[in-house]
């Protein structure tokens, strides 16, 4: 018995050895991450915003509130007089100049919750870089919505769907400002292209994940969970089935999508083939063409 | 450097070799370790033991210095700031006998970034932004700390449901960094499963924080006042989930780390730390609780809402690595077993304290009310103004004693703010963990102090 103890002894170590193989049957943790991301919540800081109501106008009042709040000192902004003629906010006044510079951006979003408008806010994106130090410095013309309301998409920024869904989210988790009689309730504007946005629930009870775009963490980590808890389809066989099936649809996808990008690329090439072609012969090419004309094959056209 | 030496009382070291202390003239001035014979008895008797606060007799052995050997016997190597073992920017210079590891000088500042001084240029509504850097595995405590140093100032009393929401927050975070510890221990000991074990569990937590702060780290979430925003719907399931899948994997942990007998050769009886030992060099946290102190400020002085929770501190014996290893440990099932509660019996209710003051007003009212819309600017401008005092407030972060020192000259900015890093002072014990062991255990001895460096340079 005492030899049989000591050759358990002896060979303990291999428990060890059976966790780190029993990790090859448990569904894969990791993400290959550039292609495929985690779920964003709709309260994330990411890359700001200027908002503009419904009609159009811009939200943004130039009152220097979230320029005042910033711990990293990175918000500049300058109001003006609104023109009467063309008013480019409700007010008196609107952000005449508007600058984040993102190489001191901390995201802290007090700059969200000090706005008394609901102008700044942020999306969800955050993979963004730059190449010099000029374009960190995202001024009015990148930070505000376009005409349907959407952010602009930046060439050097990588945004993936439902990044500009969910905007403003920490806005609307800090706005009843630590009450509990003000949860649930709608305390913002309407914003254009999203109308009035729906509040958390909260204490009030009030709860809708669809509207809010809240995710549960079972949803978010499902592979990390234990095995019990992930849903009988997606363990096992079943589940490497059910990955497969997924990863092959979101390649077909990219695949498809390159080769709508290629198609595009092809068109605009040729579309500016013939535009610049077209500009030749009206430009001053069209002297050189007709300096060089003598020798030229084409003479006869 | 002089002034530095403590002034020898007793007789027994004076004979033979006293030499005036050296200052070598590098880069970094007075950091250099001076030569051994001119190191007096003095100074060599405060690296060897702690002898700062308590009488020499018990802790330092006259026998075990050894002023005789010479220079050309022993050699210094040089172990950092980029080295992947040292935690961050820790340098260590190890003189070596050998393999044996005779003295130690860390050499920290690598890291300074003046957040202190940051804290007397940005006001108490900016300031949590600033000190959740410091230590970066466990930002929620350095708002923590700040916060309620501030609330001590403005003697507000914060509802019960934020300081709930707190709790909650301090002990995912507190299960978040020993997990991160966990993970980083296994790398340094060659157990890179528990290196991705580790971070796949901090995983789920970061998520939650993520969830709920809107950011993974440096969450400015717990500020004067209270907390910024609410638990996010769902939380409930969400710690739920974080709570019953880290409590079963942390017994896989058991089985890869604890019983196996490389893990156990490599950690017991390595890095010795005596309880007196660790309480004259003012250790807290797990490496004073691994001596066999059951000292934890939850416990023994408790604040927020500790003292109304059900839970054991964990305490350890022989004060080696693998004490603290196991504390660790154990300590996320503590704090599991304290999320649990806390989820509970997590009281409805206000968050933030409803004092115009201090908090913004509810975003519905600066439409209605031209006074909210006056409250609102002046706390997003000028802050809020604390009245004149100071105060000192210790909490229990991952590491030991998070305290923060606060003076107010009564503006809304800190006149000065002072912390007291549990990584920072916990660094004194490396030199005496250090010694007499061998310089393959360091990289495990330094991984068990668990310094953070953005906390001991701040």
């Amino acid at each position: 018995m005492g030899f049989l103890d000591g050759v358990k002894d002896e060979l303990s170590f291999l428990g060890g050895f059976k966790l780190t193989f029993e990790h090859l049957t448990r569904p894969r943790v990791t993400r290959q991450y550039p292609e495929e991301k985690k779920p964003k919540q709709p309260r994330q800081h990411g890359r700001h915003v200027l908002n503009r109501y419904e009609d159009g106008m811009e939200k943004c009042i130039g009152c220097e509130l979230c320029a005042g709040v910033c711990p990293a000192d990175c918000i500049y902004v300058r109001g003006l007089d609104n023109p009467p003629d063309h008013p480019v906010s409700p007010g008196e006044r609107y952000g005449y100049v508007y600058e984040i510079n993102y190489l001191r951006c901390i995201h802290c979003d007090l700059c969200v919750e000090a706005c008394p408008t609901e102008a700044i806010t942020e999306s969800k994106l955050f993979e963004f870089s730059f190449t010099n130090r000029a374009d960190a410095i995202y001024t009015k013309a990148e930070l505000l919505v376009d005409d349907a309301g959407k952010p602009q998409k930046l060439p050097w920024e990588d945004w993936r769907d439902a990044d500009e869904l969910h905007t403003s989210g920490w806005m609307r988790a800090t706005s009843p400002s630590g009450s509990a009689a003000y949860e649930g309730e709608v305390q913002w504007s309407a914003e254009l292209g999203y109308g009035v946005r729906p509040p958390e629930g909260g204490q009030s009870g009030r709860r809708d994940d669809a509207a809010t775009g809240t995710k549960a963490l079972r949803d978010v980590l499902e592979t990390h969970l234990l095995d019990e808890d992930i849903p009988l389809d997606h363990r096992g066989m079943r589940g490497r089935i059910w990955r497969g099936k997924l990863s092959a649809e979101r390649h077909k996808k990219q695949l498809e999508a390159a080769r709508q990008r290629h198609k595009e690329a092809k068109a605009t090439r040729a579309a500016d083939k013939t535009t610049t072609r077209g500009a030749d012969k009206t430009s001053e090419d069209a002297v050189d063409e007709a300096s060089t004309a003598p020798a030229g094959p084409e003479v006869d056209s | 450097m002089e002034g530095c030496v403590a002034p020898v009382t007793d007789d027994v070291f004076v004979e033979g070799t006293r030499h005036a202390p050296r200052v070598a003239e590098t880069s970094e001035g007075a950091q250099e370790m001076a030569p051994r014979p001119e190191t007096d008895d003095a100074e060599l008797r405060r690296e060897v033991g702690a002898v700062l606060r308590m009488a020499e007799g018990p802790v330092v052995n006259a026998n075990d210095i050894d002023i005789e050997r010479r220079d050309d016997e022993t050699m210094i190597i040089n172990m950092g700031p980029q080295h992947p073992s040292t935690h961050g920017v820790l340098r260590l210079m190890l003189e070596l006998d050998g393999e044996t590891v005779l003295r130690t000088k860390p050499v920290i500042g690598y890291l300074h970034t003046g957040m202190e001084k940051t804290a007397e240029e940005l006001t108490y509504v900016q300031g949590a932004t600033n000190v959740t850097r410091m230590d970066y595995l466990s930002p929620l405590t350095n708002e923590l700390v700040f916060s309620m140093a501030t609330e001590a100032l403005l003697d507000v009393e914060v509802p019960p449901r934020a300081v709930w929401i707190r709790m909650l927050m301090s002990e995912l975070q507190r299960v978040s960094s020993h997990l991160m510890w966990m993970a980083t221990n296994g790398m340094d000991l060659g157990s890179t499963s528990m290196m991705i074990y580790g971070f796949r569990e901090r995983e789920m937590v970061l998520t939650f924080f993520e969830k709920t702060t809107g950011l993974r780290m440096n969450h400015n979430y717990i500020r004067p006042g209270g907390v910024a925003a609410d638990l996010p719907d769902g939380w409930e399931d969400d710690v739920e989930v974080i709570c019953e899948t880290v409590l079963a994997r942390s017994f896989e942990y058991d089985e890869l780390l604890t019983g196996q007998p490389i893990f156990r050769q490599r950690t017991e009886g390595i890095g010795n730390l005596s309880a007196e030992e660790a309480l004259a060099l003012s250790a807290t946290g797990p490496i004073l609780r691994s001596t066999g102190v059951p000292w934890d400020l939850r416990r023994t002085m408790p604040y927020l809402a500790y003292d109304e929770l059900d839970f054991d501190i964990i305490v350890g014996t022989y004060g080696d690595n693998f004490d603290r290893y196991s504390i660790r440990l154990n300590e996320i099932r503590e704090s599991i077993k304290m999320i649990r509660q806390i989820a509970a019996r997590m009281p409805p209710g206000d968050y933030r304290i409803q004092d115009r003051k201090v908090t913004p007003p509810p975003r519905a009212r600066i439409d209605e009310s031209m006074e909210a819309l006056i409250h609102h600017f002046k706390i997003f401008t000028e802050g809020f103004k604390v009245p004149e005092g100071e105060v000192y407030v210790a909490i229990e972060s991952p590491r030991g004693e998070l305290g923060c020192y606060l003076v107010s000259d009564g503006s809304s900015k800190p006149y000065r703010m002072h912390i007291r890093g549990p990584s920072f002072v916990n660094l004194q014990t490396v030199p005496v963990l250090l010694r007499g062991g061998l310089i393959a255990d360091a990289v495990a001895i330094i991984s068990s102090v668990d310094p953070v460096m953005g906390e001991v340079d701040r």
